[in-house]
C-alpha cells in the first residue's frame, strides 16, 4: 500500500531522488494531512455518535455504532423553537446564493473592461482594488457601521450581501484570468457587430467558466459561514451559523446536535470545492501578481 | 479596437481646429462609456463599503465620537492615548505582530513547500492531497472542533490522552492559563492557513514551462535545490507575490479564532489582537473616533508589511 503511495510522486527526467527522501517526503506530507483532516474526520463522525459514546472516557475518534439521532433531535429541536430550523436554512441558502451568484456577475463585469481596455482610470481603479486585497475588512468595520445605518440596511439581509458583491479578491482574480481570453475573438465579435455589452454576455463570459466556479469557492463559504454580524438582530433573519452558535451554548445535552450542525455547515462548501476543482485550479494558474 | 482607432485619427485629421485638453478628455470620457457603465455597479459597491470607509475612518481618527453627540476634533489626542496610555493596546500590538512574524512567514512557507511536494505527486493522488489541505480553510466555523481538543476537562481530547499515557496527572486549563493561549490560537490559525495563496502555488506550479527546467539541467543545474531557486521560484513569482499578500493579510487579521478558543476578552488578554481591541472599542464602549485610531494603525501595519514583503520577493532568484 504505501509502496503503491509513494510510487505515485513522479520521477522527474533529470533529476531522480533517491528512496529515502521519496520515503521521507512521503512521511511529511503523511504526517501534516493527518494533521490537517484529522479534525474534519472528528467532526464528521460526531455528528453519528450517540450521546453515550460523545461522552466516553477516555474519548474515542472513531464512531461504533453509528446513529441519525442528531440529526432527528436537531430536526425535532428547532421545529419546537420559536424560530423553525428551516429559516434559518432559508437565510443562509438567500444570502449565499444571491452573494455569490451577484458577485460573479459584477465582478466579471467591471472585470472585462479592466482586463482588455485601457481608458481613463482604468489603471487606477485597479491598483486601489489590489491594494484594497492588502487589508482586511476589519479595517472599515466601524465606518462600514455608519454607511449601513446611514442607508438603513440595519437589520436586512442586504447589509451581508450588498457588500459582499464587491469582495476585491473576486474581481482581481477574474480580471488576471480574463486577459488570457485572445484579442482577435473579441474584435471578431465586434466586426460582427457586438456591441460591448454583448461581447461581455456572449463572448467573455462563456469563455471565463472556470473562474465563475473559483469566485463561487471563494465567496460561497464566506457566506455561507456568516453570522450576521453586528447588522442582523431580527432572530428570523439569522443565519445556520448563528444558530449553531446558539446550540452549542446549549451546553453538553446539546453536543450531538451541535455536531450535526456543524457537519451540515462544512459539507456544503467542501462537496463544491470537490466539484469545482479543476476549474478552480486552471483560474489560480493566472492569478499572479505583477509588482 | 482596431477599426475604432483608425476613425478617430481620420477625423482628428481632417479637423482644423486644435482641440481643447477638456474637449480631448471628454470625447476619451464618452468613447469609453461602456466601460464606465459595466463597471459602475462592482465599483459604486466596492467604494462605498472599502474606499469612503477607509478614508471615513482615517478622518474620525481625529475625533471623538460615540455615535450620539456630534463628533469633536481632539487632534493627535486618540493616537497619543493609543501609543501612550493604553496598555492593552500594547498587548494587542504585540500579539498581532506574534502572530504576523511566526503564523505569516510560516504559513506562507507550509503553502509553498506543500504545493511543491504535492506537485509532484500524479494527478489523481494530486487532486485528492490538495482537497485535504484545502478543505480546512473552506469548512466554514469548523475550528471550535479544536475547543474539544483542547478542552479543559478530562474529555478533552489533548488532556485525556495525556493523562491515559501518564504525562500528566490533573486536567490542564489549556485555553484559561495564559501560557499556552497564544500558541493554541496560532495551531488553529497555521490549520486553517492553506487557503487561496496555496491553491495558487499549486496552479503556479503546474504551468512553469517544462523546457525551462530541461534547459536548466543543460545549463549545469545540479540539484533540486538550485533548480528551486534558479528556475521554480523565478518562474512563479507573480503567484508568489499573491501569496504573500494573501497570508501576510490575514495574520494581522486573527480574530475570529482567538474569540472562538479564548473567548472574549481572552483571561488577562493574553490572545487580544488589534482587531479584538478594535472590536471592544467599537461595538462595546462605542468610542467610534478611538476604534478608528486603532483601525488606521491596523491599516498601515498591513499595507506596511505587504509593500516591505514585494520588495523582498522581488530579490527571488537573483
Amino acid at each position: 500500500m504505501v509502496y503503491r503511495w509513494m510510487t505515485a510522486f513522479r520521477t522527474p527526467k533529470k533529476l531522480n531522488r533517491s528512496f529515502t527522501v521519496s520515503f521521507m517526503l512521503f512521511a511529511f506530507l503523511a504526517v501534516f494531512g493527518a494533521f490537517m483532516a484529522l479534525p474534519l474526520i472528528y467532526a464528521v463522525n460526531n455528528a453519528f455518535k450517540p450521546l453515550d459514546e460523545l461522552f466516553i472516557f477516555p474519548p474515542r475518534f472513531f464512531v461504533v455504532n453509528p446513529t441519525l439521532e442528531n440529526f432527528y433531535d436537531l430536526f425535532a429541536l428547532m421545529g419546537n423553537s420559536w424560530v423553525p430550523l428551516s429559516r434559518y436554512i432559508a437565510n443562509t441558502l438567500l444570502i449565499t446564493i444571491i452573494g455569490t451568484a451577484g458577485h460573479i456577475l459584477l465582478a466579471s463585469a467591471a472585470a472585462y473592461p479592466l482586463a482588455k481596455y485601457r481608458f481613463y482610470g482604468s489603471t487606477a481603479l485597479f491598483s486601489i482594488v489590489v491594494l484594497s486585497l492588502m487589508f482586511s475588512p476589519h479595517v472599515t468595520a466601524i465606518p462600514n457601521y455608519m454607511v449601513m445605518s446611514w442607508l438603513g440596511w440595519i437589520n436586512t439581509h442586504a447589509s451581508i450581501i450588498i457588500p459582499s458583491l464587491a469582495f476585491p479578491l473576486g474581481l482581481f482574480l477574474m480580471k488576471q484570468f480574463m486577459e488570457q481570453i485572445p484579442d482577435a475573438l473579441l474584435e471578431a465579435a465586434k466586426i460582427d457587430g457586438a456591441n460591448e455589452y454583448r461581447i461581455y454576455w456572449s463572448i467573455v463570459m462563456p469563455n471565463v467558466k472556470p473562474a465563475w466556479l473559483t469566485l463561487m469557492i471563494l465567496q460561497f463559504p464566506m457566506l455561507w459561514g456568516s453570522d450576521g454580524g453586528s447588522f442582523i438582530y431580527s432572530e428570523n433573519l439569522k443565519t445556520l451559523h448563528y444558530a449553531l452558535g446558539q446550540i452549542t451554548l446549549g451546553g453538553i445535552a446539546r453536543a450531538g446536535v451541535g455536531a450535526a450542525v456543524a457537519l451540515i455547515l462544512m459539507i456544503v462548501p467542501i462537496t463544491l470545492f470537490i466539484i469545482s476543482q479543476s476549474s478552480v485550479m486552471q483560474t489560480m494558474a493566472t492569478s499572479g501578481m505583477k509588482d | 479596437m482596431q477599426t475604432e482607432t483608425n476613425v478617430t485619427t481620420a477625423k482628428d485629421a481632417i479637423r482644423p481646429a486644435r482641440q481643447s485638453r477638456l474637449a480631448r478628455i471628454g470625447k476619451e470620457l464618452n468613447r469609453s462609456k461602456h466601460y464606465y457603465l459595466l463597471m459602475s455597479p462592482y465599483m459604486i459597491i466596492f467604494f462605498l463599503f472599502t474606499v469612503i470607509p477607509v478614508v471615513l475612518s482615517l478622518g474620525l481618527s481625529f475625533f471623538y465620537f460615540n455615535m450620539l453627540e456630534f463628533p469633536r476634533f481632539v487632534g493627535w489626542q486618540n493616537y497619543s492615548r493609543l501609543f501612550l496610555n493604553d496598555d492593552i493596546f500594547m498587548i494587542a500590538l504585540k500579539n498581532t505582530l506574534m502572530f504576523a512574524v511566526i503564523t505569516g512567514p510560516i504559513s506562507y512557507f507550509a503553502c509553498f513547500v506543500f504545493a511543491w511536494i504535492i506537485n509532484e505527486l500524479s494527478p489523481k493522488v494530486r487532486a485528492f492531497m490538495t482537497l485535504i489541505f484545502y478543505a480546512p480553510s473552506i469548512s466554514g466555523n469548523v475550528f471550535f472542533i479544536w475547543l474539544i481538543v483542547f478542552s479543559g476537562d478530562s474529555y478533552g481530547y489533548l488532556n485525556g490522552f495525556l493523562m491515559k499515557s501518564g504525562f500528566i496527572l490533573e486536567p490542564i486549563q489549556w485555553l484559561l492559563d495564559e501560557k499556552y493561549i497564544l500558541p493554541i490560537v496560532m495551531i488553529v490559525q497555521l490549520w486553517l492557513s492553506l487557503g487561496t495563496s496555496f491553491l495558487a502555488f499549486i496552479a503556479g506550479l503546474q504551468t512553469i514551462d517544462k523546457t525551462l527546467i530541461e534547459a536548466g539541467a543543460v545549463d549545469g543545474i545540479k540539484n533540486r535545490w538550485q533548480e528551486l531557486w534558479y528556475i521554480t521560484l523565478p518562474s512563479m513569482r507573480p503567484q508568489l507575490m499573491f501569496g504573500a499578500v494573501m497570508q501576510i493579510t490575514a495574520s494581522f487579521a486573527v480574530a475570529d479564532i482567538s474569540i472562538a478558543l479564548a473567548g472574549f476578552p481572552s483571561v488577562n488578554y493574553a490572545a487580544h489582537t488589534v482587531v479584538t481591541h478594535l472590536m471592544d472599542f467599537g461595538t462595546i464602549r462605542f468610542e467610534m473616533g478611538y476604534a478608528s485610531a486603532i483601525a488606521t494603525v491596523l491599516f498601515f501595519l498591513m499595507i506596511g508589511s505587504n509593500k516591505l514583503t514585494q520588495k523582498l520577493l522581488r530579490k527571488v532568484g537573483e
